[in-house]
């Protein structure tokens, strides 16, 4: 059964004010994560088909075709899990 | 000055990032390395490689020799009067550790003043601030203008007879501001104080020379300016090198260590530089160092900061055209390095980097280690950082404004 782990290379937590926290994709997965989010989350706006402002879950968030997406208003690593349960498996 | 010869020495630049030509505007958090500083290093590992002052056979002769030869070359680089007033550390960071904790924690107690600016690198805060805990010393902070230049004033006004030791960069890692060391250090030894100089951003980008500056400490990294990560530079007077405590502790740094039944260790120093340098230094990062000092010296400090000065010129101009771009910070040139910060309204630093990134430009975002510039003088939550060196050209900076233009458009 496949899991979070999957798909995730890394998450950091921004320097900065904000508290973004960018979620990196492991190289040869992140197609797959990208196919899976889009077709789960609501596209606001795309920049050339390479960056995808959506939303999910009342969580807006930046997806990029590089394999980085940026999430803001995380309350915790729990959420932020959750959110990408749902979104990537 | 040919650039587009020089970018041939530097492997990395034939790159693509996700799919675009690599364009590398992170220059104040590393630098990229050229063929000539790689080349030296494979080759001590493939040819040299020993113990430095360990032993009599020969490959610890030739270590030994490369190591020194290499400080030789870095102090001749910064004009110091001797290569003993060079002590090898791991960067920036370490010299000033270096010095918080073998000079503060002897020569600071309880009333006295160190005396920095708000616009310093956390590295030139925080040991202050941990050595003032176990001291009682008071740390002053200058402040600095809203255009990111220090405030002379207030800087010279906070020097009193309890301040012992100024501490301030050279050129700021978020605005590229050069601050007049060189004043500051005359005020500072008038008042019977020292002078410490963060010169991160500086050593890779002007020509630094510490006896014109002055200073009785100058802190520089390797990695900033075409060597390798690791290895950094603590330049100290020798006189007070001399009198100051090691910093650490255990081979190379002691002369003798003699034990006696019912007296113990008796220990004996060895001579500064080698008293403060514990342990097996970073040999190939010290020669890889010295191969980035001989290549900045064939380009010529002066072209690289003119080189420098003419992409910012460029740069500025070229941003303007974005509405949504501000720019922090004082645009005078004439005071200025190759570092542009800036924001992108209604995005936040991060998704402008991301989106760099996304088209092979790699700049930077967030507090650039400079959290107090940042929240009290930039009144910024974070920031995007461009910031060039001698493999950038115009047509990146075009690129990266085009790339700018788009992001504008989210």
């Amino acid at each position: 059964m496949a899991t979070v782990e999957d798909y995730v290379s890394r998450i950091e937590g921004t320097c900065g004010e904000e508290k973004d926290v960018i979620v990196v994709f492991k190289y040869d997965k992140k197609d797959e994560a990208i196919a899976n989010i889009l077709k789960k989350a609501t596209l606001k706006n795309t920049i050339a088909g390479i960056i995808f402002e959506l939303t999910f879950q009342d969580t807006s968030f930046r997806l990029y075709s590089s394999g980085k997406a940026i999430f803001r208003s995380i309350k915790n690593r729990e959420e932020l899990n959750q959110i990408l349960e749902a979104l990537l498996l | 000055m040919d650039v587009q010869a020089i970018r041939q020495d530097f492997p990395i630049l034939k790159r693509q990032i996700n799919n675009n030509p690599l364009i590398y505007f992170d220059n104040a958090a590393t630098t990229q390395k050229p063929r000539q500083v790689i080349d030296a290093i494979s080759d001590f590992y493939e040819n040299h490689n020993g113990n430095v002052h360990r032993a009599v056979h020969t490959l610890s002769l030739e270590a030994t020799d490369f190591y020194e030869k290499s400080r030789e070359k870095i102090a001749k680089f910064i004009n110091a009067k001797e290569p003993s007033e060079l002590v090898f550390v791991r960067g920036t960071t370490e010299a000033i550790n270096l010095v918080a904790y073998s000079w503060g924690l002897n020569d600071l107690s309880k009333g006295d003043e160190v005396l920095v600016s708000l616009m310093e690198h956390h590295s030139n805060i925080v040991p202050w601030e941990i050595i003032s805990k176990l001291k009682g010393f008071t740390i002053k902070y200058a402040n600095v203008n809203a255009d990111g230049t220090l405030d002379y004033d207030d800087f010279e006004s906070k020097f009193s007879s309890k301040t012992k030791i100024a501490c301030l960069s050279h050129v700021s890692n978020v605005t590229g501001i050069i601050n007049d060391v060189k004043r500051i250090a005359k005020v500072a030894h008038d008042s019977g104080a020292l002078m410490l100089v963060d010169g991160a951003q500086s050593v890779p980008h002007l020509a630094v020379d510490v006896q014109d500056l002055n200073a009785d400490f100058l802190a520089f990294s390797g990695h900033k300016m075409l060597g390798p990560t690791g290895i950094g530079v603590l330049y100290c007077k020798k006189e007070l090198l001399e009198k100051m405590p090691p910093f650490q502790g255990g081979g190379e740094m002691i002369k003798e260590v003699e034990f006696s039944q019912g007296k113990g260790c008796s220990i004996s120093w060895n001579e500064p530089p080698w008293k403060f340098e514990a342990g097996t230094p970073n040999i190939s990062g010290a020669v890889g160092l010295a191969e980035a000092v001989k290549y900045l010296e064939a380009v010529g400090m002066d072209e690289v900061l003119s080189h420098e000065k003419a992409l910012t010129k460029y740069a500025v101009e070229r941003m303007q055209e974005c509405s949504k771009v501000t720019i922090y910070g004082s645009r005078d040139l004439s005071k200025k390095c190759g570092i542009i910060p800036f924001s992108v309204k209604e995005l936040s630093s991060h998704d402008v980097a991301l989106i760099c990134d996304n088209y092979g430009i790699m700049i930077r975002s967030g507090y650039h280690c400079a959290q107090p510039l940042h929240q009290q003088i930039l009144k910024l939550h974070s920031s995007d950082r461009a910031s060039f060196y001698i493999y950038n050209t115009r047509e990146e900076i075009d690129r990266f404004v085009e790339v700018l233009k788009e992001i504008e458009q989210l």
